[in-house]
């Protein structure tokens, strides 16, 4: 093992001692430190009622967030590649538009055009909805966050597709749902699917832009990733400790998730 | 194919202008509502007292420091990561190994761990009653836990920017250059980094974008010291919190120019390569 070590170049040990001290080391600590709770303490706080509601208000939201987009996403993606409109470079510009923005600026304009004396949050007001300071601002948060991953898993596929099946389809008499559903939808379907793991993985783990939209109250619109943070202030690094690994391990686990997605997709094409 | 009612055939499927209207329309629509509409809003409200306020409130000491804050951990990350990221891919292109699959998850875990949980980690180890903590290092709460956060969290960008360049260049050119006597950094400075110049810079692009706008990761590790350990992001957060509204939107509209720059160079990257791109 050292011998293979000492035969290595330079760029795999600095890779290698880079990954230790930056990944490794810190993964390690937060392990060792959950381990040392003990597991019947473990339980009772990943248990406890206020860090079960706040994953339930993560986990949903998340979901929902990422399912809604990925309606949306696809069709955007259909609507990118298939039509020529005015307007459509700007359409285009935008989509990357979360994945460049800081989250805190993301947050802050949201509460603001989304409160009820806000641009769009003033129609809803009338109705009784409020959107900023409630668990929908959090899922209009995700929803941001979440939006550009199915767009662009999705887009490449359908640019890929080959028309011809559509149109045969189509001249055998197969409806406009039909032909969507029976031939454009099985071939996009494993993008689709990867793109919507992608936007709830990101969207279970923000932060910036939903501690400014919700009002963080517990049972209401608190998510886990802020009760960690109000855990560390109240120098609660254990519980703070215990909440991290639960989201850690939803963290391996839509990788996983994502890994076989994709491997099914590229299964799919060839 | 022309609509034809007459011999019976279909029109082509896909230029109902009714159907394509309403799609456009509604995607349109989604679109203005959450990115449009907000992004609008920003400069609306850093600019609605003129412009003479705007700039009053950008030239504000606690911005300024925070502004310096921000520019400065990006001076030390994005070179780090730079060099770790060129490494890493230089390393891992063109080798087949067990446990390569392994090591690109390890490198890209950062995308997928929650930034909070990153500095979280952070704090078991420097934090005081972390693994270091009895060392008494100054890192929680100071300069080196915002850099070492900043770090962590955008490790992933250069290598896979690099990598897939380097995969597609292949190994033919540099294979050649040996042949010839080029000594292996003659190889480096004349064939590879030539090849792979885009992918770099886009890379070294997002590392930056990231580190300049990181905002749960570095709110775990800073504390927030107004002047301090106040990063740009979280002034941002800090003055919203406070009532201070059109200050925090003049930062914001000075992180949003960074984010218009990105983009920029994205649309920029696409257009020299031809491919798409996730980021």
């Amino acid at each position: 093992m050292l011998q293979a070590l000492s035969q290595l170049s330079w760029p795999w040990r600095l890779t290698l001692g880079y990954l230790l001290l930056m990944l490794v080391l810190p993964l390690a600590a937060l392990i060792a430190k959950s381990s040392t709770v003990g597991w019947a303490e473990f339980w009772r706080i990943a248990t406890d009622p206020v860090a079960l509601s706040a994953y339930e208000v993560t986990f949903v939201t998340a979901l929902l967030a990422a399912l809604v987009n990925g309606v949306m996403g696809t069709l955007t993606a259909w609507v990118l590649v298939r039509y020529a409109f005015p307007g459509k470079k700007l359409l285009e510009g935008l989509i990357d538009l979360p994945f460049a923005l800081p989250t805190a600026v993301a947050g802050l304009t949201l509460a603001t055009v989304y409160s009820s004396n806000g641009w769009v949050g003033s129609l809803l007001a009338p109705f009784g909805i409020r959107i900023s300071f409630t668990r929908l601002g959090v899922g209009v948060a995700m929803l941001f966050i979440s939006f550009p991953f199915v767009v662009r898993t999705v887009q490449p596929v359908l640019q890929e597709l080959e028309k011809d099946v559509e149109e045969a389809a189509w001249s055998l008499g197969a409806s406009r749902f039909q032909t969507f559903r029976r031939v454009v939808l099985p071939q996009i379907l494993p993008a689709v699917l990867t793109g919507v793991a992608l936007g709830f993985s990101r969207a279970v783990g923000e932060y910036g832009s939903v501690v400014i939209i919700a009002s963080s109250i517990p049972f209401r619109d608190l998510i886990a990733a802020v009760l960690v943070i109000q855990r560390l202030e109240q120098h609660d690094y254990a519980g703070a400790t215990v909440i991290g690994t639960v989201m850690l391990g939803i963290s391996f686990l839509s990788l996983v998730v994502i890994n076989l997605l994709q491997a099914w997709g590229s299964r799919h094409e060839t | 194919m022309k609509p034809d009612g007459v011999s019976g055939v279909k029109p082509e499927p896909l230029t109902n202008p009714w159907l394509s209207g309403l799609l456009i329309g509604i995607v349109g629509l989604y679109i203005a509502l959450l990115l449009g509409i907000p992004v609008v809003n920003i400069f609306y409200q850093a600019f609605r007292e003129g412009i003479p306020a705007f700039l009053h409130r950008l030239t504000e000491r606690e911005l300024l420091s925070a502004l310096r804050l921000t520019v400065l951990t990006a001076l030390v990350v994005v070179p780090l990561n730079t060099f770790f990221g060129l490494c890493a891919a230089l390393a891992i292109a063109h080798r087949r190994f067990p446990g390569r699959a392994l090591l690109l998850s390890l490198i890209d875990l950062p995308f997928s761990i929650s930034p909070v949980v990153a500095g979280l980690m952070l704090v078991l180890i420097f934090g005081r009653q972390g693994w270091l903590g009895s060392w008494n290092l100054r890192v929680i709460f100071a300069f080196p836990g915002i850099v070492l956060a900043t770090a962590f969290i955008t490790l992933p960008f250069v290598a896979r920017e690099v990598l897939p360049v380097l995969e597609e260049a292949g190994t033919d050119q540099e294979e050649a250059a040996k042949t010839l006597g080029a000594t292996p950094w003659q190889i480096f400075w004349r064939i590879t980094l030539p090849n792979i110049r885009w992918g770099l810079l886009y890379g070294v692009i997002l590392t930056n974008a990231r580190a300049m706008g990181e905002f749960g990761a570095v709110a775990v590790v800073s504390g927030n010291i107004i002047g301090r350990t106040q990063t740009l992001p979280l002034f941002v957060e800090d003055a919203y919190r406070s009532y201070a509204t059109a200050s925090a939107y003049a930062a914001a509209v000075v992180l949003s120019l960074l984010a218009v720059v990105t983009l920029v160079a994205k649309e920029v990257m696409e257009r020299g390569s031809h491919s798409r791109r996730v980021f």
